[in-house]
């Protein structure tokens, strides 16, 4: 199942949930009939076709593992000319049309033995969410930490997941990178992503963690440069990169 | 109707037609690596091109610098859908590296340092349609754009002109880089829309 199929056509997908994430950023849960499953990680091509036939396609990860449904999370971005449809306008019931799944690199595999650092930036969070989705649906054990940078609280997606995950004892560890405001009580000062944010025992180099680091393209290569600059093996750093 | 995506409007896209179907146009610079930026000194770096039957010829950084320079200027698309127009570079076609080997090869293997490959049919790397680049916009390649030197290959979409450069590997038969084995287009035409397997 998943994995590397062609991804061929554009299937027909129906929107069946939109929930809220933040204030302005949703999930979208769609129902697509011949969907193939997928591996944490990966995304989908998602089109959309205007009344006079013009069609455009973005890219979206897949937020949910296989056997939690086809589930997108959006930002919608300013003068955006896709985003902002399907977070705020795209009805519940309608369809969209999708083709995936796609890419076959920045995936985590539930068998796969080794530790995990995840490194999130802003809505760069949503495969990494897969990969947390489904190592707690596979009952694995492997060591996963989440780093999560954000401006401000108020920009935290996956609340009740993180929290449910990061509270249970064999759950994932989960540190936040509040950029602009900390919440109260956070001992950390506000600031961007630093190496000691990245250093936690357990996901040290030579724990020889496999590292996902995912955002806009800014953030992904700072991370992953203060990953090589601890002595990470720059072979086990994948990165994804929003744009 | 379409059916599809009812009240979904076209926003701001432009009917320029140097933009392939899919493509639009970005103020931005288009990034798709699989991993880190590597650091490459340009003392230690070398250029190799391999023939089909192993035989190897290399350039040193000031061999490289040597050959005959010239100037594209052109327009890029990466499949991740984003294109620029205009875009300036500086470099050696790789016409005047393959004047050395011996030909015959269909196929060519495009070889990075941190191991990154991409697989290019011979035609579209030859006949002046491809370049070794160092210089973007008038200024030496910067490490996350592939310094200190890449490949340019503009008329295929960007994640085969691969960043950090190393050498051409010749081939008799077409063999799968990285991208490709994970389920991208093995030539990768962006006005055929070949972004991945099947297309
Ligand atoms: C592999 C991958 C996975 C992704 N996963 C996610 C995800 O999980 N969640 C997510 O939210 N996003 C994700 N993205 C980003 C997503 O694909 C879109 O790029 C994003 O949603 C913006 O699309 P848009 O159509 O709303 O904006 P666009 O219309 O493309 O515009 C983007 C910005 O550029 C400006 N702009 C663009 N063209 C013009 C123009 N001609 N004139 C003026 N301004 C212009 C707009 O003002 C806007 O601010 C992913 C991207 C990739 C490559």
């Amino acid at each position: 199942m998943g994995g590397l199929t062609v991804p061929g056509a554009w299937l027909r997908a129906r929107l069946t949930t939109r929930t809220a994430e933040t204030a302005t950023a949703r999930t979208l849960v769609f129902s697509v009939p011949d969907w193939p499953g997928h591996l944490a990680g990966q995304h989908v091509d998602v089109r959309l076709t205007a009344d006079d036939g013009y069609q455009a396609v973005r890219s979206y990860s897949l937020s949910a593992p296989a056997g939690e449904g086809v589930a997108i999370s959006v930002q919608p971005v300013p003068d955006g000319e896709v985003s902002p449809y399907l977070a705020q306008e795209l009805p519940v019931g309608a369809d969209v049309q999708l083709r995936g799944p796609l890419g076959g690199w920045f995936v985590w595999r539930p068998e796969s033995p080794d530790p995990v650092l995840l490194v999130a930036g802003g809505s760069g969070v949503a495969p990494l969410m897969a990969m947390l989705r489904a190592r707690e649906r596979s009952g694995a054990a492997t060591p996963f930490r989440l780093v999560y940078s954000l401006r401000e609280p108020g920009q935290r997606w996956f609340r009740d997941d993180l929290d449910r995950y990061a509270g249970r004892d064999g759950g994932a560890d989960v540190h936040y990178v509040y950029t602009r405001v900390s919440p109260d009580g956070v001992v950390r000062p506000a600031g961007r992503l630093a190496a000691a944010d990245l250093s936690a025992p357990g996901w040290l180099p030579q724990d020889r963690p496999l590292c996902f680091v995912c955002g806009p393209t800014g953030f992904v290569e700072h991370a992953a440069n203060l990953l090589v600059g601890l002595g990470h093996d720059a072979g086990r750093i994948r990165t994804e990169r929003f744009g | 109707m379409s059916g599809f995506s009812p009240g979904f409007k076209r926003f701001h896209r432009s009917d320029d037609p140097r933009l392939p179907p899919g493509q639009f146009v970005a103020d931005g610079f288009p990034v798709l690596s699989a991993g880190p930026t590597p650091r490459i000194e340009r003392d230690t770096w070398t250029f190799t091109v391999t023939d089909a039957s192993g035989g190897e010829r290399r350039w040193t950084w000031a061999e490289y610098q040597a050959l005959a320079q010239e100037s594209p200027t052109v327009d890029i698309h990466c499949v991740t859908r984003w294109s620029k127009f205009g875009t300036s570079w500086r470099g050696v076609p790789v016409d005047a590296f393959l004047a050395h080997v011996p030909n015959g090869a269909g196929y060519a293997m495009v070889e990075s340092y941190g191991g990154y490959t991409t697989n290019v049919p011979l035609d579209d790397l030859a006949n002046g349609r491809a370049w070794i680049v160092h210089e973007y916009d008038g200024a030496p390649l910067a490490p996350e754009h592939g310094g200190p030197a890449r490949m340019l290959i503009p008329h295929l979409y960007f994640w085969k002109s691969a960043k950090w450069v190393r050498g051409i590997r010749l081939m008799e038969r077409d063999e799968q880089g990285f991208w490709e084995s994970l389920g991208y287009h093995d030539r990768g035409d962006p006005w055929r829309e070949q972004r991945t397997w099947g297309d």
